[in-house]
């Protein structure tokens, strides 16, 4: 796990992008509640690493982010992409440890997805 | 059981839905694809659109199919039927039933140097990219062919800038759709937008001469010059797999088969355009997915037999409506036209005009979904008033086939609609009406209205409410925050859809800096960092120039600024200056730069006032009648900062010659000998159209009043992402009703809303002056929060013409066509 920022650093219900050592980038998000989620910062349908700029909200209760540049949504929970079902953002494990924020490895999702 | 086994050779539209169609009925099939291409398939159909900005994987028809092993790039090479085995170069595949969709190739006409550089045919995203790289440069090209596929090649060609002539053999136009009248109109409508269009010539020699082409007719001394020739002239069947392993084929080529899609070898079938059903080759994608389903059908054990075809057309070219259903000739004919309106019609009917056969529409394509449906059937009412209104009401009996891309009937519609699909993208998922070539939808909406559905004007699934609601409920109660309207007044978190529009709201009605507190979290992407957000990543800055009047000292400071951030320049349509490439951590230094100079945010990222352009008027112009320069500057400073449902453009012009282009803008001004004429509701973009007069012969007061009031009454009243163009036209009673209201004051509401204004102005304030003073606001413009001062890695530049572009522009060429879609149409 790689220690990224403070906790309150985050604006609640925006994301924003880390830079873990091996090059990968990963957008985090901290909701309204204190709810904390990880994605790939990369947005698959234009390759742009833009994600974490993204509006977050929910769809149907589940929570979500659009992609910035043409506004396809993604589950924050599962990284899937609800307008384009062949379409996903891997889901990076995240905690916070001591007030400060860390984020892991890429988390298995289930194999149905 | 021993494994049954499914070879399907080609993986285009056809080969594509009949997997879809043999997974879905009979899975215990293990299937292999060969396809030639290098990619899955994708929607030819709309392959033109790779011109208009729509990417390859944009057009995709890729799905995940279980149990189906596609094998890219591996063409079949030969079918041995005895060992009933295909062959690729690299193997051999066994099979137990073998479908052939092999589609066709585009036609040359043998004729001397076909085989030149620089000429092309039209069918595959391969051949689109390699035009594309040759028009690159380049100014003129010719494409040999006048029908649908010619006349889409043109209108590439056009997209490319190049100048562009289309040559046809027939006396006219799309002569297999379209009669002589017809042909002769649609020419008409082309050459207006300036392609050249010649009939009765064929070419007969393509000559390379010094770089470029010469091409010879068939026309005594006729020759062109030309720098690039696209072949659109028809296709033929792609049946060399067959004919070579002794499969029957017909005598104008395709693999002959019977009604359920058989050839001549029980094991193997044919479908799509390779196919010659009974002897008919379809160059159309409908009667391919009928054969298709017909032959999953009968592997699954089913009867399905062709059910026949409909091949009607419509088509969207360079603006102009082309369509054409049933027959073309019959016992009678009524016929429309309006050759000044560019419009005509024709309807062929039996010989008791009882039944409508046919027809075709040229320039007004609206009444093409209720007429092709009702072919068979009545004629569902006076053609002149289809025409203009495209519309009958409950015309159309329940088998009527509304959608003819998928067969689907308007009683299946109808009976989706009652099993609660409410809206076009319900229908879509349950009946597959509409998701093909799309001409079918307006229909879709005209049944959800028959069947009684409201289209809702809720915002989206958070809030039951319009925005001019939301702007009322937040206007009365004085809420001030999101979270509050939403638990009040909606459901659950809010979107993408809901937040920037109450944000846009907010802004106006509460004030305050749009990244103060909450709002902030509330913003699109582009208001939140106060900069347009660019297909790498990186940012555009624009600042505010109003009128367009710059002084040579702030030209130089944006030259600096550019030049030491390394961004790309250029001048905007917008009469001020754009400088493209900015990452995020270098926006603040950027700007620090600017604002020291006395610049200010042009706002270019928000639905908000953008600019005022100008000509120079009295100032210079020998014709000018008013100072339209001081105008647009006034005005600009006025209204800077005002957000907005939408973005809003204006012009001030100094005369009657219009050099600003104001009625194209949602409130333009003309100078006149006595005063001001005020235009509203005018529009460029996707659907243009001219500001109406509101007020003639005016002063500068009664001007600036009116503008006040029609700005605050279109930001009270329209819905998210509206034009005034679209919202002058919804006010019921139109433009003389805006007058009434807002210069008769019927409603008694122009106090308030020149209080609004006056609000506005007077709390006015920089946005990017804001977040330079403000360090918790300034915090947020770093790549990673982790490590601000390093720059996203994965942004790459390359230069060409001497400045930076995104990394990839020079393969990708750089005669990209303007994205015109919002997100919202793409959505759909
Ligand atoms: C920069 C510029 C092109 C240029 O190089 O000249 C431009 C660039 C963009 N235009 Fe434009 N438009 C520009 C002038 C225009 C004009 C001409 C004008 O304003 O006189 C028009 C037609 C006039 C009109 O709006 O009625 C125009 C009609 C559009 C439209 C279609 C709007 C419509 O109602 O159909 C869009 C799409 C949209 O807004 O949904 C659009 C959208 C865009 C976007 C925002 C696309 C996007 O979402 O990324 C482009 C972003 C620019 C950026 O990142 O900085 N742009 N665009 C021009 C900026 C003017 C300025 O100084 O602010
Ligand atoms: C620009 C354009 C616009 C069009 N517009 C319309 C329209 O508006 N409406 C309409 O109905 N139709 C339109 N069409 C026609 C429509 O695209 C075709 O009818 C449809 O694609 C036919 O599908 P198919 O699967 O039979 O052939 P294709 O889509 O051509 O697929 C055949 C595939 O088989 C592959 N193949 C060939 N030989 C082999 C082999 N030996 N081994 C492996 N693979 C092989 C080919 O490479 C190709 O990928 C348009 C076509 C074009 C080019
Ligand atoms: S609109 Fe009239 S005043 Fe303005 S530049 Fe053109 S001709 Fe001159
Ligand atoms: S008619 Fe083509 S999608 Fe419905």
């Amino acid at each position: 796990m790689e220690e990224i920022c403070e906790f309150e650093r985050l604006i609640p219900g925006r994301g924003a992008a880390a830079l873990l050592p091996d090059g990968t980038q990963v957008a985090v998000f901290r909701l309204a509640d204190g709810a904390l989620y990880a994605l790939s910062n990369r947005d698959p349908f234009t390759g742009a690493h833009v994600m974490s700029r993204g509006i977050v909200g929910d769809r149907a209760g589940e929570p979500t982010v659009a992609s910035p540049l043409h506004k396809q949504v993604f589950s924050l929970k599962t990284g899937r992409c609800l307008d384009d079902e062949d379409v996903s953002l891997e889901v990076y494990a995240v905690e916070v440890v001591g007030g400060r924020i860390r984020v892991g490895a890429a988390a298995a999702v289930e194999a149905s997805a | 059981m021993s494994e049954k086994k499914l070879i399907v050779v080609g993986d285009g539209m056809v080969g594509r839905r009949f997997l879809e169609a043999v997974v879905e009925r009979d899975p215990s099939w293990s299937v292999t694809v060969l396809s030639e291409e290098p990619r899955p398939a994708y929607d030819r159909v709309r392959l033109s659109a790779f011109f208009d900005g729509v990417s390859a994987e944009e057009l995709s028809l890729a799905s995940d199919l279980p149990g189906v092993d596609v094998r890219l790039g591996q063409p079949a090479t030969a079918i041995d039927r005895e060992a009933k085995v295909v062959r690729t170069e690299s193997g051999i595949h066994p099979y137990d039933k073998l479908v052939l969709a092999t589609g066709s190739y585009p036609f040359v006409p043998p004729m001397e140097g076909a085989d030149a550089e620089g000429v092309f045919v039209y069918r595959t995203i391969e051949d689109l990219e390699a035009i594309k790289a040759h028009a690159e440069g380049r100014r003129h090209g010719v494409v040999i062919g006048g029908g649908l596929l010619g006349l889409e090649a043109a209108n590439a060609l056009k997209l490319l800038g190049l100048e562009t002539r289309i040559v046809e053999f027939a006396p006219w136009l799309m002569a297999r759709q379209l009669d002589e009248a017809g042909g002769g109109i649609l020419k008409q409508h082309i050459e207006k937008l300036g392609i050249d269009v010649a009939c009765s010539t064929g070419g007969s020699k393509i000559e390379p001469t010094g770089g470029r082409l010469r091409m010879e007719t068939n026309r005594d001394g006729v020759a062109f010059d030309t720098d690039l020739i696209v072949f659109a002239a028809g296709v033929r069947p792609r049946d060399q797999l067959a004919r070579e392993s002794g499969i029957e084929v017909g005598e104008r080529g395709g693999v002959i088969t019977d009604l359920t899609c058989l050839t001549s070898d029980p094991d193997v079938y044919a479908i799509g355009e390779v196919a010659a059903m009974e002897g008919v080759c379809y160059g159309l994608v409908a009667p391919g997915y009928a054969m298709a389903e017909v032959v999953a059908d009968r592997l699954a054990g089913g009867e399905a037999t062709f059910p026949g075809a409909d091949l009607s057309t419509k088509l969207k070219l360079l603006g102009v409506d082309v369509a054409q259903f049933g027959a073309m000739e019959g016992p009678l004919a009524q016929t429309y036209l309006d050759p000044a309106g560019g419009t005509y019609a024709k309807l062929v009917l039996s010989d008791d005009a009882q039944t409508l056969l046919g027809g075709m529409l040229v320039g007004n394509a609206e009444p093409y979904p209720l007429l092709r449906a009702s072919v068979g059937g009545k004629v569902p009412g006076q053609l002149a008033d289809l025409l203009s209104s495209g519309e009958v009401e409950g015309a159309l009996p329940d088998g009527a086939q509304v959608c003819s891309c998928n067969a689907v009937t308007k009683g299946e519609i109808m009976g989706a609609i009652g099993d609660g699909c409410h809206d076009v993208g319900a229908i879509k998922a349950c009946t597959k009406a509409g998701t093909s070539c799309g001409s079918c939808v307006p229909m879709l909406k005209q049944l959800l209205a028959e069947g009684g559905v409201e289209v809702s004007k809720a915002i989206c699934e958070h809030f039951t409410q319009s925005r001019a609601e939301l702007f009322d409920i937040l206007k009365v109660t004085g809420i001030t925050t999101f979270s509050e309207l939403i638990a009040r007044y909606g459901s659950g978190g809010g979107c993408d859809l809901c937040k920037p529009a109450v944000a846009s709201i907010l802004a106006g009605l509460a004030g305050g800096h749009i990244l103060e507190g909450e709002q902030a979290t509330l913003q699109d992407t582009n208001d939140h960092f106060l900069a347009n957000l660019q297909r790498n990543g990186t940012y555009s800055v624009v600042p505010r120039i109003p009128g367009g009047e710059i002084t040579p000292e702030k030209l130089i400071v944006i030259g600096e600024v550019a030049k030491d951030f390394g961004l790309y320049t250029k001048i905007t349509g917008g009469q001020r200056i754009d400088m493209f490439g900015a990452r995020v951590e270098d926006l603040p230094k950027i700007w620090r730069r600017l604002v020291d100079a006395g610049f200010e945010s042009g706002h270019a990222y928000g639905k908000a006032l953008r600019t005022i352009k100008s000509c120079v008027g009295t100032d210079w112009c020998r014709y000018g009648v008013q100072d339209s320069v001081k105008m647009a500057i006034d005005l600009e400073l006025r209204y800077r900062g005002l957000r907005s449902p939408h973005k809003v453009k204006s012009a001030v012009s100094g005369c009657a010659r219009e050099c600003a282009e104001a009625r194209g803008k949602d409130f333009g001004v003309i100078a006149t000998e006595e005063g001001w004429n005020l235009y509203v509701g005018g529009n460029g973009g996707f659907t243009p159209r001219h500001a109406d007069l509101l007020l003639s012969d005016v002063d500068s007061e009664t001007l600036v009043r009116t503008i006040d009031r029609f700005l605050m009454f279109y930001i009270s009243t329209a819905d998210r992402l509206q034009r005034t163009s679209k919202w002058v036209e919804s006010l019921d009673g139109g433009i003389d009703y805006l007058r009434e209201v807002i210069v008769d004051d019927a409603l008694g509401i122009c106090d308030e809303l020149d209080a609004m204004m006056a609000r506005h102005v007077e709390n006015y304030a920089d946005e990017w002056k804001g977040v330079l003073e403000d360090p918790e606001k300034l915090q947020r413009f770093v790549s990673f929060v982790n490590a601000p001062e390093t720059p996203d890695p994965s942004i790459e530049f390359e230069t060409v013409r001497g400045q930076k572009f995104p990394a990839g522009t020079t393969a990708r060429s750089h005669a990209q066509p303007v994205l015109l879609g919002t997100p919202e149409r793409l959505r759909q």
